[in-house]
């Protein structure tokens, strides 16, 4: 299996992790595409002198043999595949963190419950001295 | 000099992102259990495949350029990579979901959700 093939693969991956698995679906997301934008400018940049340094070198035999910025074309899906990747278990992360009860939520479901009580106390208090419009 | 020149890109990546976490709120070092778990299934997928990689000769290292310090038959720098990278990628989408704001897209991750009704 070459690189080729292992760079399609991870992009695969990421793509069926984000919209399937983890339903993340930050590929449909302006912020997600922007931020990987960026991401992908420094990483032509930082990628170009690791592989133009040759601190990395490839087998001519596992890549197809076009470059962008001295690095391998596959590095551009192996990049992707890692940034989507990361990205989209911080945001199942993030959802996940968060259902387990915030203290907003608490203090929500706590206030409904003190208004139920009230009133349904306010309700079993059975005066004569006050007319009620709904008996 | 030359073995410093990996690590050197590292630390440049750190340094390059780190002003994103106060200045443009990304908050990514303040929720480092979050990132952990994030990068958790990230670093055993992406060692795996390097060293996969390496062992089968797809890429290799150039000895000179590196500290020296090995993890398995890795350079300590790429292990670090698969640390360093995925900080600055969730650095970079924090940083830009606070300058787009809503109009980037929801994710359902955000603390506001929790007020509305």
């Amino acid at each position: 299996m070459t690189y080729t093939w292992l760079a399609v693969i991870g992009v695969a991956a990421a793509v069926a992790l984000d919209l399937a698995l983890l339903r993340t679906r930050l590929l449909l997301r302006r912020t997600f595409w922007t931020a990987y934008a960026i991401v992908l400018f420094f990483q032509l940049l930082t990628n170009g002198v690791l592989a133009g340094l040759d601190v990395v070198r490839y087998s001519p035999a596992a890549i197809a043999g076009p470059r962008v910025a001295f690095a391998p074309v596959e590095d551009l899906g192996f990049g992707f595949s890692l940034v989507l990747q990361t990205l989209a278990w911080w945001v199942w992360w993030g959802r996940r963190l968060q259902r387990g009860g915030t203290p907003v939520r608490r203090r929500a479901a706590t206030a409904r419950t003190r208004a139920g009580a009230a009133t349904a106390a306010r309700a079993a208090d059975d005066t004569a001295t006050r007319r009620s419009s709904t008996r | 000099m030359r073995h410093l020149v990996y690590a050197a890109v590292l630390l440049a990546c750190l340094a390059g992102t780190a002003p994103l976490e106060l200045f443009l709120r990304a908050r990514v070092y303040a929720r480092w259990p979050r990132f952990l778990l994030a990068l958790a299934p990230v670093l055993v997928v992406f060692l795996t495949w390097d060293v996969l990689a390496v062992r089968t000769g797809q890429w290799s290292f150039d000895a000179r350029q590196v500290l020296g310090w090995r993890v398995g038959n890795l350079p300590v720098e790429e292990v670090a990579f698969f640390v360093v990278i995925p900080l600055c990628t969730v650095l970079t989408f924090e940083a830009v979901r606070f300058l787009l704001g809503r109009r980037g897209g929801r994710f359902g991750d955000e603390p506001a959700d929790r007020d509305e009704p």
